[in-house]
């Protein structure tokens, strides 16, 4: 019976995996990292090259030789892009278009590719009407523009929805098949981390009589982010979770989940406090209503802040490299961003973690029916 | 700035994706997952109790047994016992009546010896006195001129007669 307890004990395979999965991709970005930098670094010079040229301000000595700015290079790969850049080499620039939708009223919905908004020498120029400025897109007349591009975010996007529906919907075949069957090959990786969901968020914050119906939504939201937040490491990845409308829509959608749950006590623990005196209500009561805004408020920022930190000490890191003009600082700044990009893995759990938890727990305070 | 703005377009696309993703993922993968896990935990528990009641139930039955081989055990060694000595006391009894009959046999044989001696000694008696007045006759045939030695003679055997 000992013997049984081991075998489906979740937190001893949990702790395999995670070494396990930390090992793995240790290597592989190790050697990345450096790829990628060199990689950027020329991408920035390009572009600085193409803007001068384009504004006419900066002179023609300005060339390989130009400034580089670190600020405008990490904030350039933080932020969402209408194509997605993968590398520069020389005049070579390795970029996937994206298709870009656009609407307007006067032009009604408007469906190309976002190479349409550079020419041959990787200039922009307009197009149809619309130009490209900073990674957003005018109307040449001044228009609204209602911009709802394939983007590199939602292409990452749809990248993970891909990997998610994949895996979790095979798995889920599996299980269907025979419940009673020993996990195998990619369901033995996921079950702990389900169970530890299970167990350790949903079961402990929400309780054993309700949990089961918020387990879809607490899996979804963290594997979305969990996937998303690990397909941000991988170089030439977007930044997805680090970017606010992203955490936004999750926040509300976890605002809305909490309220829409949310039982008489947890009403009235929000206007009418039980147990304090009437005149202090006045006080607590507009506490407590911002407190449901907070909430998810607090959540939005959260994830925002340290998925975008993360990438900004990497980039940063290497930057450092090109900042000082020397190769040799590489030797102190791979092993540190290496070290780095492992914490941002265990951050990417770590946050993913976290989200759940708390919208766990908020969702718990919501429905507890519970008498003082 | 632009790094807090969110963007219209990525809210309208995750909207759609996360919506669709929320419900094929709950549909297709959740729904069948949680379900059999709790199945599978459900069968393991009762997997396990199933195998405590049996084992409880097998040392029951061991103990049923032991006991009823202990019994049987001592019942088997009242019975010996009781035959033993109804054995013995068959054997005893018999050995008596052995006994008495060899006695009264005995009885029987030395009545009848004693019944033929004295017929024998009658017969003896019978005999001697036929055969001394034989003697006497044949005396008193040969030797009757001397009486004095015929005298003699009749007090001698009768001596040797007397017995």
């Amino acid at each position: 019976m000992s013997n049984l307890a081991k075998v489906f004990n979740p937190k001893m395979y949990f702790s395999n995996i995670l070494l396990g999965v930390l090992i793995s991709f240790l290597s592989f970005h190790g050697y990345a990292q450096e790829d990628h930098a060199s990689a950027t670094a020329t991408t920035e010079g390009h572009e600085v090259v193409a803007d001068s040229t384009q504004h006419g301000e900066a002179k023609a000595e300005a060339g390989a030789e130009e400034k580089f700015d670190a600020g405008k290079l990490i904030l350039h790969h933080i932020a969402d892009e209408h194509d997605w850049h993968l590398f520069t080499l020389g005049h070579f620039h390795a970029t996937i278009p994206l298709p870009v939708i656009v609407y307007t009223e006067s032009k009604g919905l408007n469906v190309f590719m976002s190479s349409n908004f550079q020419n041959e020498h990787h200039e922009e120029v307009p197009y149809n009407g619309f130009v490209l400025e900073h990674g957003k897109i005018h109307a040449e007349n001044g228009e609204k523009v209602w911009d709802i591009s394939i983007t590199k975010n939602v292409a990452s996007m749809l990248i993970s929805a891909i990997l998610l529906l994949t895996i979790f919907i095979g798995i889920g075949r599996r299980y269907a098949e025979n419940p009673h069957r020993a996990p195998k090959g990619i369901q033995s990786l996921f079950e702990p981390i389900i169970l530890f969901v299970r167990d350790e968020i949903a079961i402990n914050n929400i309780g054993k009589k309700h949990y089961k119906r918020f387990m879809p939504y607490l899996l979804t939201i963290f594997f979305f982010i969990w996937f998303n937040n690990m397909l941000g490491l991988i170089p030439g990845g977007a930044n997805v979770t680090g970017n606010i409308a992203i955490t936004m829509v999750l926040a509300v959608i976890a605002f809305f989940v909490t309220n829409f749950n949310g039982k008489s006590t947890y009403w009235t623990h929000i206007f009418a406090m039980p147990g304090v005196p009437k005149w202090m209500l006045v006080i607590l009561t507009p506490v407590e209503i911002i407190g449901i805004f907070m909430k998810p408020f607090s959540l939005m920022v959260r994830l925002f802040a340290n998925l975008t930190s993360g990438h900004i000490i990497l980039l940063s890191l290497v930057s450092l490299i090109f900042i000082f003009k020397s190769a040799f600082l590489g030797f102190a700044v791979v092993p540190f961003s290496l070290f780095m990009n492992v914490i941002e893995l265990i951050v990417a759990f770590i946050q993913a973690f976290i989200f759940t938890m708390l919208v766990s727990t908020y969702i718990g305070a919501a429905i507890e029916e519970h008498h003082h | 700035m632009g790094l807090i703005t969110p963007e219209f377009g990525l809210i309208f696309w995750q909207l759609i994706i996360f919506g669709l993703l929320f419900f094929l993922l709950s549909k297709f993968a959740w729904k069948p997952i949680v379900n059999s896990l709790n199945e599978r935990e459900a069968s393991i528990d009762e997997a396990i109790k199933l195998a405590e009641t049996t084992r409880k139930e097998m040392a029951d039955l061991k103990a049923g047994n032991d006991q009823l081989i202990a019994e049987a055990r001592q019942e088997r060694d009242a019975l010996i016992k009781q035959a033993k000595e109804a054995a013995d006391a068959m054997i005893a009894q018999a050995k008596n009546d052995a006994q008495n009959a060899a006695n009264a046999e005995i009885e029987k044989a030395r009545t009848a010896f004693e019944q033929e001696k004295n017929a024998a000694v009658a017969s003896i008696r019978k005999e001697a006195a036929v055969l001394s007045l034989d003697l006497a006759e044949k005396v008193l045939k040969s030797q009757l001129k001397d009486k004095d030695a015929q005298e003699k003679l009749v007090s001698e055997w009768m001596k040797e007669v007397s017995l």
